[in-house]
């Protein structure tokens, strides 16, 4: 279980958040339908970092950007949005 | 190689001097234990050789270790709830009253009827079920007939365990696993630099080879008193369990010992610690050749522990069979305990160890078979390639030792080789996490494995699952390359022990087959738990009616004065209907939905998902959410909407309506609340950050009354006074005094009103419509009739209709889709395939006389292709026949076909004929003003 520092909350266990969606996967409102296609559907899921938007559920419900690897679960910053 | 003699004051030792005071029972029969003896050091004590029965071929087997690697000696502890099958008799200490019985035995331990099976050995070779399953399909009903019986070990209880568990959290700095020499020296250097030291110890007792192998065992009590005297906790009886990311690991606590009662029976923490240190220690391989799971033939180190810690002696006449010098300590304790040391067979050329015991020590020797019958009689041996024989009822094998880097690699640690002891080490890793001792591979370099075996069939590598050397051939020879593979195809090291004793040996053989190196052929990764874990342990105290929270209605108590039936929605509990005396829910819901034809009614909707949503932006962010228009909305006004997930599929609907100039309100849907209120944040937050608007969710603040039927406007008009708003108006009035907002919208096909009050005061509203309704000849109505009255005007569901694969043109509802677009989902709709005309689409059923099957497939006729199913079905309120909505393909254009709606689970055919999916008042006229 990860141990995300939230930027409003401190340091919480993994159980109180949400992993909402990986970034490349929004689809903005003014996105042409072949990106909004491509963004739903075809995304790569590398290996190594990935910037990830998730949700602070059981604190301060705040959304938040996390920068995560994906191999190894490493953090490397959380940001407030 | 003499122990220390030991300290006056030490406990322990007291102990083992102590009388045999515990009265314990083994498959019935009364014996004594020490205090501080485990299970199998008892059974020894009373001179029990064989212990079980192996799974598929039913040999004797004994102890054969002395921790919780043991593969044989699985045992049931405890009676009724308390019973825990397949535990280790070297996992369990000896308790006042303990009762023990072997497993996999019948009709008794001493004679197996399923040991004819061993004799039928070879038809069990690796890949039996494989084999057979792929075979005649006779065959395997003839083997199951026995399998059933024979296969398997202990059985589950099945009543419920009397004790609770119990979860616990904890934080530390530094984290100890194992309390050997090298743990208690971690967990004392750490205490005393001021860190918070969390010590935890799966024994009984701190000190792991101390306990046995004498030393200075004054560091055990100053350890304990830096840790404790630093704010930190030792925990004995207690597994780490599971190493997960970030420090995260999880500790068994045996509270009590298996089968005993108890206030709890078993903790798990949840430990977060800073760092970790690794003191697991190593256990010791067995030897691979003929006939090595005879009960008598025990690890090297363990014959140790039950002579220096237990002070048992499990034999008379003694053979040591190793590659390395650790065993040779074992030859001297055995000596000085009075057993005779017959030979010392030393696989390598020569020892390493200066002195050697009292006894005579053959190299270049190995054992290559065994007799006996129920217990070892003799030991063979090739001696520089010539036999020997060797009497002995006592076989202590060494084939070296494997660090216990099972956290490690849990915690997606690298492991590298080591050839100096043939093992795997920990390597890299990105935890906070260090091994020592035993554990990093401080250990006596071995001799490598060696090929001579007598033969291979009776050559056991994994005990508990009966897998010999021959089936790892034979998997190798049919192709089963990978050590993946060579797992699943043999059940090596999937039994309870996971292969802690066999692993090693496996590779080994498998690498020899393969003519390649042991880290090449490989290694599976280690899982959690590290030894079994109970589902009691998991589940703690969230078990029974505590699995999840149960959510009640404001007006709960209302509803029960009037005795309905419940039925759970999510968390949720809401009245299905209100049956009276003699009553069937059928019945009930029937009379309940002609009120709402015929007269009125009233329905607790306050679960629907609610949102205030305000702000200059309010407008803006619900075009973002809604498809359809919200904008031109006027004040006092509502109107039906849903909302699309950005593939263009239909999320939920509701209704939106506007409060005031810049605020509105929408519900949604009970199920998709918490779905909702997500999507909204997410639309805001993620997507139109710069919106001055503001999201609350309402759900639980206010109660909602469905009032609805012929009569509502009439009821309604009485109760507050004044004239109710048309049809999709809004007012604010007041209700017995309490204030209520009230909705003209209507889900029946009635003219209808939803009535909200802030849910602590709703109880009078609820009362006083209650009676309103009844003195009018109505009656509150249920889920049930509510399901009945929306099925006939044609009403969706999300999650019935709206299955998450619909689009709004399926649903027939692209006409309210707000043709600027700019809301979630919008370009998704323009994929060539969502205007495909044979997509599944919304229509309605109509049957004669039957009830039509909800979930029935439609067919042209029975066993013809699958053309769509019936999502709602039921009975026409006010006439006969049964109705139904359904997803059909292509089903718009087909109005008038005649189908069959076939449920063979159910026997249920039922001719059906495609109409309009609106059953009741297509225009609206009895709502519409």
């Amino acid at each position: 279980m990860l141990l995300i520092s939230c930027p409003h909350c401190g340091e919480r266990a993994q159980v109180e958040f949400t992993y909402e969606r990986t970034l490349d996967s929004v689809v903005t409102l003014a996105m042409p339908p072949e990106d909004a296609m491509r963004a739903l559907y075809e995304r790569a899921n590398p290996r190594g970092l990935d910037d990830e938007l998730w949700r602070h559920s059981y604190g301060c419900r705040q959304w938040l950007l996390i920068r995560r690897n994906r191999t190894t679960h490493a953090i490397e910053s959380v940001k407030a949005r | 190689m003499a122990a220390d003699p030991p300290e006056p004051d030490d406990a322990r030792h007291r102990e083992r001097e102590g009388a045999v005071s515990l009265n314990f029972t083994f498959d019935g029969v009364a014996m004594r234990a020490r205090p501080g003896d485990t299970l199998a050091a008892a059974l020894l004590r009373n001179g029990v050789r064989v212990v079980g029965r192996s799974f598929k071929y039913h040999r004797p087997r004994g102890v054969m270790s002395a921790g919780v690697e043991e593969p044989n000696a699985l045992v049931t502890v405890g009676t009724g709830g308390r019973t825990e099958p397949n535990t280790r008799a070297t996992d369990v200490f000896v308790y006042e009253g303990l009762v023990a019985r072997s497993q996999n035995r019948w009709p008794s331990l001493a004679f197996d009827a399923g040991a004819v099976l061993g004799l039928a050995a070879p038809v069990f070779a690796a890949g039996f079920y494989y084999k057979t399953f792929f075979g005649p399909p006779k065959r395997w009903m003839f083997y199951e007939r026995f399998i059933r019986r024979a296969a398997g070990m202990g059985n589950a209880p099945v009543e419920a365990d009397p004790d609770p568990s119990e979860h616990r959290a904890a934080f530390c700095e530094m984290l100890v696993v194992g309390s050997g020499p090298a743990g208690l020296k971690a967990a004392e250097a750490a205490a005393r630099a001021g860190h918070r030291v969390l010590l935890v110890e799966q024994d009984s007792e701190l000190g792991g080879s101390l306990l046995f192998d004498g030393g200075d065992r004054g560091c055990i009590a100053s350890a304990r008193d830096a840790v404790l005297a630093a704010g930190g906790r030792v925990l004995t009886r207690t597994t780490a369990s599971g190493l997960w990311d970030h420090g995260f690991v999880t500790l068994a606590e045996h509270i009590v010992e298996p089968g005993q009662a108890g206030p709890l029976s078993q903790r798990l923490w949840h430990v977060r610690a800073r760092r970790i240190v690794l003191a697991t220690g190593a256990m010791e391989r067995p030897l691979t050749f003929a006939d090595n799971d005879r009960p008598g033939i025990m690890l090297s180190r363990s014959v140790r522990t039950y002579v220096g810690r237990f002070g048992v002696v499990p034999g008379k006449r003694a053979v040591i069979a190793t590659s390395n010098d650790d065993a040779y300590a074992t030859a001297t304790a055995l000596a000085d305990a009075g057993c005779e040391v017959v030979a010392i067979l030393d696989s390598r050329t020569r020892a390493v160890i200066a002195e050697t015991a009292h006894c005579p020590v053959f190299f270049d020797a190995v054992p290559t078979g065994t007799t006996g019958r129920n217990s070892l009689a003799s030991v063979t041996a090739t001696v520089a390639g010539k036999p020997h024989r060797f009497d002995a009822d006592l076989l202590a094998m060494s084939g070296g030792f494997t660090p216990v880097v099972h956290l490690h690699s849990q915690g997606s640690g690298k492991l590298d080789w080591s050839a100096a002891i043939q093992a795997f080490v920990p390597g890299a890793t990105d935890q906070a996490l260090v091994a020592v001792g035993g554990a990093a591979g401080e250990i006596d370099a071995v001799a490598p494995a060696t090929p001579i075996l007598g033969t291979p069939k009776t050559s056991f590598i994994d005990f508990q699952n009966d897998v010999t050397a021959a089936d790892i051939d034979l998997a190798y020879a049919e192709g089963y390359r990978s050590v993946e593979h060579l797992k699943r195809y043999t059940t090596l090291g999937m039994g309870t022990d996971q292969g802690k004793t066999s692993n090693m040996a496996a590779l080994a053989r498998l690498a020899g087959a393969a003519g390649v190196d042991i880290p090449t052929a490989g290694l599976t990764r280690f899982r959690p738990p590290y030894t079994p874990l109970s589902l009691g342990a998991l589940a703690g105290p969230d078990g029974g009616g505590h699995a999840a929270p149960s959510r009640r209605l404001a007006l709960h108590d209302r509803h029960m004065a009037l005795a309905p039936l419940w039925q759970p929605l999510g968390l949720w509990h809401r009245p299905r209907a209100y049956p009276r005396a003699g009553e069937t829910l059928h019945d009930a819901a029937m009379r309940e939905a002609r009120a709402v034809r015929t007269t009125a009614g009233i329905v607790d909707v306050s679960t629907l998902a609610k949102f205030a949503v305000s702000g200059p932006d309010a407008a803006a962010l619900l075009e973002i959410v809604c498809a359809t228009g919200v904008a031109k909305l006027a004040v006092g006004r509502g109107r039906y909407t849903f909302m699309l997930r950005e593939d263009g599929m239909v999320m939920d609907d509701g209704t939106v309506w506007r409060t005031g100039e810049t605020t509105y309100l929408l519900t949604s849907s009970t199920g998709g609340a918490e779905r909702m209120e997500a999507h909204l944040s997410y639309a805001h937050r993620v997507l139109a950050p710069d919106l001055r608007v503001s999201v609350v969710m309402q759900q639980e603040q206010f109660a909602g009354i469905a009032l609805a039927g012929p009569l509502a406007r009439d009821v309604l008009e009485g109760l507050t006074g004044s004239p109710p708003p048309a049809h999709m108006g809004l007012a604010n009035a007041a209700i017995a005094g309490v204030p209520v907002v009230v909705l003209a919208a209507s889900y029946s096909g009635e003219r209808a009103f939803e009535v909200y009050a802030a849910g602590d005061v709703a109880g009078p509203v609820w009362d006083a419509l209650h009676d309103a309704v009844t003195a009018r000849g109505g009656c509150a109505y249920g889920l049930e009739a509510l399901e009945f009255l929306r099925i006939e005007k044609g009403h969706i569901v999300v999650g019935g209709e709206a299955d998450g694969r619909m689009t709004a043109h399926d649903l027939r509802l692209e006409k309210m889709l707000r043709k600027a677009g700019g809301y979630i989902g919008a370009s998704a709709l323009e994929r060539p395939a969502l205007a495909s005309p044979d997509r599944l689409q919304l229509v309605g059923l109509a049957s004669r006389g039957d009830g039509i099957p909800e979930g029935a497939m439609l067919v042209a006729s029975v066993g013809a292709k699958v053309e769509g199913h019936v999502t709602s079905a039921g009975p026409r309120v006010l006439e006969d026949g049964g109705i139904a909505l359904a997803l059909l393909r292509g089903g718009r254009a087909r109005l008038g076909e005649t189908l069959v709606a076939s449920s063979p689970t159910r026997g249920k055919y039922v001719t059906v004929t495609v109409v309009e999916p609106v059953f009741h008042d297509p225009k609206g006229a009895r709502y519409r003003d």
